[in-house]
């Protein structure tokens, strides 16, 4: 945003109107409670007190997918599972995010065999990568900065 | 509290349907005919001096291409004696029936089921014998040894293009 | 990909008859799906619930969300190379899985493991047992509606992850143990971390209990809930501290010894009503006696080798391959083909934070193991839930799930 606020004084402030909404969006940006296997734990972890999540504004894990812009896939999918993540992320309000955490998730990690969906891309579009298994909780960090980058780059005609 | 040498007991029960007996690395196995492995069971949870009340798991094997082609094993565990047992059937490739032991101990339940879905051995007299980990309508059973490991070929920057071509990626 | 669409249950609760009572067909009950996304179920368990009003009438696990097929790509791989795989069944647990896995291995093998590594195992193995029960405690409060003993519970958890990255550079996955030892030995700063978590955590341990143990709130919500009796425990092969919250005296590490727990002093904590609070104050406990274990390996850390010197099974130190052609041999033979353990079936179980953890390995003479298979606790317990749930309210089975400490990956593998 172009002006620092003075203290005690606000005066007017003059922005542009994307960079207004792309603010909000990265500010308060609530993911889903959504954890497959193993990366779940490490992303409670990133929740928790050491690394703290709420930082970037994430501190509200929304059970609801209703009520939820981010799904972070924390974990293997499973064939059995793939329909159910498809139709979560179909109730999900638009604009909507998918991170795809670990390797399982991104590629099908260590497990390539009959039950393991190879790739969560496969089944919903993903937008930000985290490798990793699982990925410490400063690269899920690090691949949640890299998403508000590029929501931060979003303009009013992409969304049209 | 009395205990009974669980290999002499079984044969002085159950003669002939004890097929054979080996110990290997200290666990003893007892294979014994498929049709009375619910009997024997109960025999041996109920027989005072054995008393192998904890099912401690039961697991199935795909021995193929060797027939007979399929085995169950038995688990067992006695708290009172604390020993463990192995009991064993075969069962032929081409129809591979056993009774169910969950009448005997409850907790075969979850386990005959789970043989039941990714080897495709059938329990008779099990109350609920469905799929358990693979969907409902999953065509055939994962863990036999004709069943491929469903391989698929990894990405790699040599040919990402090749498998980008072939690779589904969802919509919106 | 082949999407199965009838995995979602679509609410015909005509595909249902057999399961719930005929009641729920006329519609006198509801029939609810709960999961496989749900806050308080751990993971990817779905349940379908008859219900009477609130109380439970029938409850019917589904699991297989998570199954990962890791019996069958164990089958794929040499022995040693699916001793990762083994890490990622039960996640809170993983060194608890390679121990169970190695000890089958040498088993089969028949190798001796020097006693430094078998001392480190078993430390490592009860930082993991505290380590999973700090989650288990943290997310199980979480349920129940006490939000800050989850940022406690982390806040320790991430001292033992640190020790956990000292000996092996990863945090959860660790791998750390192999046949006939471990990976590498320990670093030296590891002795003086784990001293320093020693004196910090039994402190933690007692403001766990001040915010609990006499919380009216926490007593209303866990005594006389989901109980079980010893003999329905038994039957329903309920192991670790579910089987010892009924009172029944059974830890594999007193009945049958294995990695030298017969020369470490402690005490099992044995419950008297089989409900919610004993499974409680039994895990509470059990981080204490864990405590009361490293402390004791620790202090008698013995020095030698920390992998067996067998190099049919072993492979030779790095140093040793730059002046022995016989290293330079094994090494190639074991890294190329692996080792080749007779032909033969066993079966071991050690004491995993959640109950009995068996594994079972049957070789047919080849590099590669013919048929892996493990019994775990999770999906035993799963099994015992509908009979622990029957007639209490829905609000109370999130405290059930709970108690029984479910991890999905375990229970799927």
């Amino acid at each position: 945003m172009g002006v620092t606020p003075k203290l005690g004084e606000l005066g007017v402030v003059t922005t542009r109107l994307e960079d207004a909404v792309n603010w909000a969006r990265t500010r308060a940006m609530w993911p889903m409670l959504f954890g497959l296997a193993c990366c779940a734990i490490e992303m409670m972890s990133t929740q928790a007190s050491n690394y703290d999540m709420s930082r970037f504004g994430m501190e509200l894990m929304r059970p609801s997918p209703r009520q939820s812009d981010l799904m972070i896939v924390a974990g293997r999918v499973t064939r059995k599972m793939a329909p159910v993540l498809r139709q979560l992320y179909d109730q999900m309000p638009e604009p909507k995010w998918v991170l795809s955490m670990g390797d399982c998730a991104s590629c099908g990690g260590v497990f390539n065999n009959y039950a393991i969906v190879q790739g969560v891309d496969e089944i919903v579009p993903v937008d930000v990568y985290v490798a990793g298994c699982p990925p410490r909780p400063e690269q899920l960090i690090h691949g949640i900065i890299t998403l508000h980058e590029r929501i931060k780059q979003e303009r009013i005609a992409d969304w049209a | 509290m009395t205990k009974l040498d669980p290999i002499e007991a079984l044969q002085a029960a159950f003669g002939d349907a004890i097929e054979d007996v080996s110990t290997f690395r200290g666990d003893t196995t007892v294979v014994v005919s498929a049709a009375k492995i619910a009997d024997i069971g109960r025999y041996c949870l109920q027989t005072e001096g054995l008393e192998y009340n904890l099912l401690s798991d039961v697991t199935g094997i795909d021995y193929y291409p060797q027939e007979p082609r399929f085995a169950v094993a038995y688990h067992l565990y006695s708290l009172p004696h604390n020993r463990s047992l192995r009991l064993k059937v075969y069962l032929p490739g081409d129809d591979p029936v056993v009774p169910s032991v969950t009448p005997v101990w409850p907790t075969a339940n979850w386990f005959e089921r789970e043989i039941y879905d990714l080897l495709g051995v059938t329990f008779t007299d099990h109350p609920d014998l469905r799929r358990i980990l693979m969907p409902e309508g999953w065509d055939g059973h994962p863990l036999r040894k004709d069943y491929p490991l469903g391989y698929e070929t990894v990405q790699f920057s040599f040919n990402f293009d090749e498998v980008d071509r072939h690779k589904p990626y969802a919509k919106e | 990909m082949s999407v199965q669409e009838e995995t979602v249950w679509q609410g015909d609760v005509e595909k249902l008859r057999g399961l719930v009572s005929d009641r729920a067909l006329s519609g006198e009950t509801m029939v609810l799906n709960m999961g496989p996304q749900h806050p308080s179920t751990h993971g990817v368990l779905r349940l379908l619930l008859e219900l009477d009003g609130e109380d439970i009438v029938n409850c019917i696990p589904d699991i297989g969300f998570l199954h990962t097929g890791i019996e069958k790509n164990m089958e794929a791989k040499r022995y040693e190379q699916s001793i990762t795989m083994t890490d990622r069944m039960d996640y809170l647990n993983p060194l608890g899985n390679n121990l169970a896995y190695c000890l089958a291995m040498e088993k089969l093998i028949e190798l001796d493991v020097p006693p430094r590594a078998q001392v480190i195992r078993v430390l490592l193995a009860e930082l993991t047992r505290i380590n999973s029960h700090l989650v288990w405690l943290g997310t199980h409060a979480l349920d129940i509606g006490a939000m800050s003993v989850f940022l406690y519970c982390f806040r320790e958890r991430e001292k033992i992850l640190d020790i956990f990255e000292m000996v092996s550079g990863q945090r959860m996955m660790s791998t750390y143990f192999r046949p006939g030892g471990l990976w590498r030995d320990v670093p030296e700063e590891f002795e003086p971390a784990v001293r320093d978590f020693i004196d910090y955590f039994p402190a933690k341990v007692d403001d766990y209990e001040k915010l609990l143990s006499n919380n009216p709130i926490w007593l209303d919500r866990t005594q006389g809930i989901g109980f079980i009796s010893a003999e329905d425990a038994i039957a329903l092969g309920c192991t670790g501290p579910t089987l010892r919250g009924s009172g029944v005296n059974w830890d594999i590490r007193k009945a049958l010894p294995y990695s030298g727990y017969e020369q470490f002093d402690f005490e099992v904590p044995l419950g008297v009503h089989g409900d919610v609070y004993d499974r409680y104050i039994i895990r509470i406990e059990e981080m204490r006696q864990s405590l009361r274990i490293v402390e004791q390996a620790i202090d008698n850390l013995p020095g030698g080798l920390f992998r067996s010197n067998n190099r049919k099974y072993v492979p030779p130190p790095r140093a040793e391959l730059g002046h022995s052609m016989e290293a330079v041999i094994h090494h190639f033979k074991l890294w190329t083909e692996g080792f080749r353990p007779p032909k033969g079936e066993v079966y071991v179980r050690v004491e995993s934070p959640r109950g009995e953890l068996g594994c079972f390995l049957a070789s047919d003479g080849s590099p590669r193991p013919w048929r892996v298979r493990f019994r775990t606790p999770s999906f035993v317990h799963l099994s015992a839930l509908p009979h622990m749930a029957k007639g209490h309210l829905i609000a109370d089975l999130v405290g059930i799930i709970g108690s029984v400490d479910i991890v999905l990956g375990d229970c799927d593998r």
